[in-house]
């Protein structure tokens, strides 16, 4: 298919990766942002091609992974709720919360009906008048617009019966937690494509200025991940710490200026608590006052709830770069794609699952 | 989750402003696609579409950029040879 196939071009992909190999006079530690671009590094098995010229650490780009357990709790008693509807996103479904999952809970009977689009959701709402439909609205950025159209959807045809519960989470603020983490290794950044596509990347000069380390926007096909790293790797060999764009075909500087409205009118930024991480400043969106009637957290008046992380999952390590997934004692073992004990193990974009799928066994990683 | 699929338009359905929507070809499949974010786009461009939303046209231009690029750096010896040594290589 136009615009895919091209860039995937395995010939291509050689000249660039021999590129890449040639500039770098030794090895560099990059992450990438996004888990779409951590999927596809495995998939096309870039990472493990430049093994000893690059180190990737996998960020904390997995919305699914990063998703604070206590809004899982809270979808899950949604969903048992008689008249309750739980739209949901279909990687949400497997990720533990403090005591079920949204899968255990439509097994034992409850409601939850996986969508492709929050518009499906509004769908549903028209459908099922007599109940009440909550979307479960998780994501970065770049799903933002489309949970802002839902919004504004059920807002044109007087749907009382829709709601979101609103978990977007913001990536910049991640990454600055990350980088004021003294111990953290990365050194320079590909940024999230899709992510830049819906908000540009003005707002990464600051950042460049302030850490010095390159930030290189970069796409999720295998010659733009090659591109990126290729970009990365020629500044970090000039010592220069630079702003750039490989993905201009989707992003543009300013970003998608429509998407970008709608998100401003439908939400407002505020802090998040990240899965792993604990609370982050300005880390996510929730629904601006004037939209407050579309808020399920107010709607259906949340009981506080005690949240339990799994102390046990070593998910803040790995989206740090502290430890490669592999390394985790659990990995492979008592903690798998059908049975995982954190969220980078749930998703297939989570760090942990992505390396389990593409084989990377503990004996495979280090040989 | 933040995965885009470039799509080909196939014929706008409503044009206007948030609730804009247009038929939109994905490797022989035809869905509807909100366009509220790329409403100046024309049929037979591409767009990436993302939850249900298209969130950007893809640049023709741009898109060739980069092998052009690869094109100027074919010109230099070295790949050739790396792709052969590499080809035996268990991965
Ligand atoms: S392998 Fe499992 S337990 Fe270990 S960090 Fe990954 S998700 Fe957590």
């Amino acid at each position: 298919m136009k615009y895919l196939d091209e860039y995937r071009d395995p010939e291509a992909a050689q000249r660039l990766l021999t590129e890449i190999r040639k500039t770098a006079t030794h090895c560099w530690t990059l992450m990438e942002v996004c888990g779409g671009q951590t999927h596809s590094l495995l998939r096309h098995g870039i990472a493990a091609e430049l093994e000893g010229t690059v180190e990737l650490i996998h960020g904390p780009g997995c919305p699914v992974c990063v998703t604070d357990q206590g809004a899982i709790d809270f979808a899950c008693q949604l969903a048992q709720r008689e008249d309750v509807i739980l739209a949901s996103f279909g990687d949400m479904l497997r990720v533990p919360g403090s005591d079920s999952s949204l899968l255990d809970v439509r097994t034992a009977g409850g409601r939850v009906q996986v969508v492709y689009s929050p518009l499906d959701a509004v769908e549903l709402a028209r459908r099922y008048p007599e109940r009440q439909v909550v979307f479960f609205a998780v994501g970065f950025e770049t799903t933002a617009p489309a949970t802002a159209l839902a919004v504004r959807q059920a807002d044109r045809d007087g749907l009382e019966n829709f709601s979101l519960l609103v978990s977007h989470v913001r990536v910049q603020p991640a990454m600055e937690t990350l980088v004021e983490a003294p111990d953290h290794r990365v050194q320079a950044f590909l940024a999230a494509g899709h992510v830049c596509t819906v908000m540009g990347y003005e707002s990464y000069e600051s950042f460049v200025e302030t850490y010095r380390l390159p930030v290189v926007v970069t796409g999720f096909e295998p010659l733009d991940l090659l591109e990126g790293i290729l970009a990365c790797v020629r500044q970090l060999e000039q010592q220069q710490a630079r702003l750039e764009n490989c993905y201009a075909r989707s992003v543009q500087e300013a970003g998608n200026r429509a998407a970008r409205d709608l998100v401003q009118e439908i939400y407002q930024v505020s802090d998040r608590a990240w899965r792993g991480f604990g609370v982050i400043p300005r880390g996510g969106l929730e629904l601006s006052p004037e939209w407050s009637q579309y808020d399920a957290r107010i709607r259906f008046e949340k009981q506080a709830l005690p949240v339990l992380e799994n102390e046990e999952c070593r998910s803040f390590d790995v989206m740090t770069g502290q430890l490669k997934p592999t390394a985790c004692p659990h990995f492979g073992k008592r903690c798998r794609p059908e049975t995982p004990l954190g969220a980078p193990m749930v998703s297939s974009e989570g760090a942990c699952a992505a390396y389990y799928r593409y084989g990377m066994s503990a004996d495979h990683a280090t040989a | 989750m933040c995965l885009g699929i470039p799509g080909k338009i196939i014929r706008w359905l409503e044009r206007d402003g948030v609730f804009a929507q247009a038929e939109v070809e994905f490797d022989g499949v035809r869905r509807v696609v909100h366009m509220a974010c790329v409403t100046e786009a024309e049929e037979g461009e591409y767009v990436i579409v993302h939850a249900g939303i298209a969130i950007s046209r893809i640049d023709p231009e741009e898109a060739e950029q980069i092998f052009q690029t690869l094109a100027e750096m074919g010109d230099d010896e070295g790949w050739h040879a790396t792709e052969t040594d590499d080809a035996g290589e268990d991965s």
